[in-house]
């Protein structure tokens, strides 16, 4: 965006390769080991699904069907080399100077840059904009880095990984396993005590069943505690001990794969920010920002995954991004608007929602304030293969105070992307319960509910 | 004397039914009078209507099938492995489907049940503004008053009579969805959404299906839409005579039909044979048989329909009309049932509430799907002038076409605005993969009034085919290139 307005750009992007070794080109979390990756093999596993409820429309082929680990890698990590490719493409026809070096503060306004040959140079410039992200954590127990692998490793793995253990209850640890399990893995999920921390719990609840329902085991209130490699391979085997958090119960496990999943780390502790003088939160490694992505040193701004108490999610990044330069650069005075935002969880049984969970809706405007409308549904494509009936549920939550303003919004069902991206836009517009009321539904499509 | 009924609707169908089942909520003594005619062919179905019975259900449900067929190519670039060849048999897939519509006719009676209305399968027709007669199949007749009566009888497909054989040897939508053998290599002359939906499906399924068409496709739609919907067929399979038109139809020796038409663009005239022909040239209302001149409702001259005011009533006191059969409306089952639920309760709900007709989003289900909601660009710049309308649009490629290698070349997406400094959105159309979830939600914004910076401020969710719908920023006007890239 900047490049547009005639400034000289330069871009620094390094990948820190992960403890087994691998790392990735242009393009960032998203493109590389995060939404791209994510939502393709998801894909997969719905395929897979698909080609069951075929047979059921009449479709015919033979009854054993495998799935191949590393056709459907190869594909998408192609796929992921043509978008890396394409950015770097569209920063030189844009002017922007692209180095592939680990970019940390040294002195005001100048920032050194290493390669990985460790060739090092010095840049100035009058703005600076950190948008380094984050990278997944690893536990701290003996054999995590040896033995473990993460998001980072996953989408790029090549063997298949087997059966799998994925460690956390994050949206993370939940996609994997719903679509590792979709390809016809053996997956179990080690939760240490609720599932989507931060999400509408009686949705978050639902989809854990559903999981749960269609054949991925779930450890409830256990974290490992230490990781032993059995035998070497691709994959290999791999012992895992945990123990239990609510008392002293050990538990033991056998596995060819361990995915960690238990949360994301800010790169902001080694980038020189106290050379500068950028404060952090000391606990979380975020940086605070005003509501112009200003840190408080002036010419530095920050975007993206490591702002503090804001949403990790790439739109979000990419308009922000997109409106601070409009705002440097343009002229421009519009902010990045970060209320009602929409999200979609890619489990098995997707997840759309936009606005208040009910609990922080009940926390924030009472009880007796608000009024929930919900309803389960069928989507018309799951009757003929006779799918659950009573698994898909949406409900809306209801400001009663303010002319029954649409608060919440929550579908839980197949393409709840698709679905709840353009009520974020009506809510975005003020939507009423009466207005949802008076529109009419097309049919016969999931949304109309 | 004292009327039996509080309310007699006449027509099982989605308006019908949904009148009927809102009106008893209110306490009322409700009757529903519903009564298939066999098609020409011999069709028929139990109770629910055309969506339920030969429309939007089964229709989307092979529709479904056909997708799947596509989704079991996607699966082997998606490392799944399946051994070709891999069949279709149609008659699993119309059980299966048959199964679904008896169990939604079973349902419905199980409803009306519950809620006490009176059910009757008769064939109704008026005596006097308050008492209709009604004749089951076997000829028997029972007598019904009512204080207050709802005609929603919809409307059948219509077929071409004056082309010779069209009435012996084709079938319509009505008996399609019944087929329990396959309907083998498939004509569809003319091109409503119906024809162009089945066609699509028949092609997805592996038949050889050829579309027939005189003038324009999907006639009353957005044109450069409705054309990007026919192209994407015509490159997956489909074929297409344009500037076409049937003549006659006859009966060859094998079973077979011959079909003659003339190529008006040629000027010749050329046949071929099909196993199947389907006519799909309009529906007509079903009001012949009522004998609505006896009580004097007003009709249509032109199309049949009933003529009805803002708040349903026809020309008679006391009588309305909901769904297909009346004039002006959208022939959709969302709005027959929501009409119908308001008019239950403007009649016995104390409401004043009347039916907003307008921004409906409606789809059609192609192989890859169309949805809409608000106008078409033509019908905007025909009413606010093409100086004060800006499109914004997009051709874009959904994330799960890549792997799979599909084309998506159709893959398109515009909204209309007014210029002026507000921008509210006139229309919005989609064509891709799960357009009707797609546009559900935006058509809610619609209703909002959403402007275009609003649409705008709207963070998208990643990675959808909707998020571009929050990204529109090339219009037309500027004539740049319109294909989004990258993230």
């Amino acid at each position: 965006e900047a490049a547009k307005y005639e400034k000289k750009v330069m871009v620094l992007d390094f990948v820190m390769p992960t403890p087994l070794g691998n790392s990735w080109g242009l393009g960032g979390t998203c493109v590389n080991v995060g939404c791209i990756p994510k939502k393709l093999m998801h894909q997969a596993a719905l395929l897979g699904q698909a080609l069951q409820d075929s047979r059921k429309y009449g479709w015919q082929f033979t009854e054993e069907v495998k799935h191949n680990w590393m056709t459907m890698t190869e594909s998408v990590q192609n796929y992921i080399g043509s978008l890396n490719w394409g950015y770097r493409v569209s920063l030189r026809e844009k002017n922007v100077t692209y180095e592939n070096a680990y970019g940390e503060f040294v002195g005001p306004h100048t920032v050194k840059a290493t390669n990985k040959r460790g060739v090092e140079k010095l840049y100035t410039a009058e703005r600076f904009l950190i948008a380094t992200g984050e990278r997944p954590r690893y536990l701290g127990i003996p054999g995590d880095k040896e033995y473990c692998i993460s998001s980072d490793d996953l989408f790029s793995l090549p063997y298949c990984p087997g059966k799998t253990l994925v460690v956390g209850a994050s949206y993370v640890a939940l996609e994997c396993a719903g679509f590792l399990a979709g390809l016809g893995l053996d997956v179990t999920v080690m939760v240490r005590s609720i599932l989507l921390r931060g999400f509408d719990q009686d949705i978050a609840n639902k989809i854990g069943e559903y999981m749960e329902e269609h054949g991925i085991n779930f450890i409830r209130e256990f974290v490992p505690i230490k990781v032993e490699q059995i035998e070497e391979g691709t994959p290999g085997r791999l012992k895992v001990t945990a123990k239990s958090t609510t008392g002293n119960q050990i538990i033991e496990g056998e596995y060819n794969t361990v995915l960690l999943a238990i949360g994301r780390d800010a790169c902001t502790r080694k980038i020189g920010l106290d050379k500068v003088g950028v404060k952090i939160n000391e606990k979380t490694g975020k940086i605070p920002v005003n509501d112009e992505e200003q840190t408080n040193v002036p010419y530095i701004y920050a975007v993206g995954d490591i702002l503090q108490d804001k949403l990790e999610l790439t739109p979000v990044a990419i308009q922000a991004g997109r409106l601070l330069v409009q705002r440097l650069y343009g002229g421009a005075t519009s902010k990045c608007d970060y209320v009602n935002v929409p999200t979609t969880v890619f489990t098995p049984l997707e997840y759309g929602a936009c606005g208040y969970s009910e609990e922080t809706a009940v926390e924030k405007f009472g009880e007796e304030n608000i009024e929930v409308y919900h309803s389960h549904f069928w989507p018309l494509e799951w009757t003929v293969p006779s799918r659950d009936n009573n698994k898909c549920y949406a409900k809306i939550i209801c400001n009663i105070q303010d002319n029954e303003r649409v608060i919440g919004f929550h579908v839980l069902g197949p393409n709840a992307g698709e679905i709840t991206q353009g009520f974020a836009a009506a809510m975005k517009c003020g939507l009423t319960k009466e207005q949802l009321d008076s529109t009419i539904g097309i049919h016969p499509v999931c949304a109309e509910v | 004397g004292k009327n039996e009924y509080d309310l007699l609707v006449i027509g099982g169908g989605s308006g019908g039914l949904a009148c009927a089942k809102e009106a008893a909520q209110f306490g009322r003594k409700v009757a529903v009078l519903d009564y298939v005619e066999p098609s020409p062919q011999g069709t028929k179905w139990g109770l629910g209507g055309t969506c339920v019975n030969v429309g939007c259900i089964p229709k989307k449900l092979m529709h479904q099938a056909a997708l799947l067929g596509s989704a079991l190519k996607d699966a082997q670039h998606y490392g799944w492995n399946i051994a070709q060849p891999v069949h279709h048999t149609w008659s699993v897939m119309a059980q299966a489907v048959q199964n679904y519509v008896k169990s939604l006719n079973w349902g419905h009676r199980v409803q009306l049940q519950d809620k006490k209305v009176k059910y009757f399968n008769m064939k109704g027709s008026f005596s006097d503004p308050h008492t209709i007669r009604g004749l089951t199949k076997a000829g028997k007749e029972t007598v019904v008053t009512a204080e207050n009566i709802v005609i929603a009888t919809g409307g059948r497909p219509k077929y071409p009579t004056h082309i010779a054989g069209a009435l012996e040897y084709g079938i319509t939508s009505d008996d399609l969805f019944w087929l329990k053998e396959s309907p083998g290599k498939t004509l569809t002359p003319f091109v409503f959404n119906v024809s162009l939906e089945c066609a699509g499906f028949l092609s997805g399924l592996g038949l050889d299906t050829t579309v027939m068409m005189r003038s324009i496709p999907l006639r009353g739609f957005d044109q450069q839409m409705a054309s990007l919907v026919t192209e994407h067929m015509e490159s997956h399979g489909t074929k297409f005579l344009k500037k076409c038109f049937p003549t006659k139809v006859e009966k060859l020796e094998s079973n077979r039909l011959q079909v003659t038409w003339k190529n008006t663009d040629l000027g010749t005239e050329e046949t071929d044979s099909f196993n199947t022909v389907m006519w799909a040239v309009g529906r007509a209302p079903e009001t012949e048989t009522l004998n609505l001149e006896t009580v004097g409702v007003k009709t249509n001259s032109e199309t049949g329909k009933i003529i009805v005011d803002a708040s349903e009533a026809t020309s008679v006191p006391h009588i309305y009309a909901v769904g297909d059969i009346t004039e002006g409306r959208p022939e959709l089952t969302p709005t027959a049932i929501a009409a119908g639920k308001l008019l239950a309760q403007r009649l016995f709900g104390q409401s004043s509430e009347l039916m907003d007709y307008d921004n409906v989003p409606t789809t059609v289900f192609t192989p890859l799907e169309y949805s809409c909601v608000g106008l078409s660009e033509e019908a905007a710049v025909q009413c606010y002038g093409s100086d004060n309308v800006e499109v914004y649009h997009a051709y874009y490629k959904p994330l799960e076409f890549t792997v799979a290698e599909r084309d998506a070349t159709q893959c398109y997406m515009k909204m209309v605005c007014l210029r002026e400094r507000e921008q509210r959105i006139l229309g919005l159309h989609f064509i891709g993969p799960n357009a009707g979830e797609v546009i559900q939600g935006f058509a809610l914004g619609i209703k909002c009034g959403a402007t275009y910076p609003q649409l705008m401020k709207t963070i998208g969710i990643h990675p959808t085919c909707a998020e571009e719908i929050t990204k529109l920023h090339i219009t037309k006007r500027s004539g740049l290139d319109a294909t989004v890239t990258g993230c």
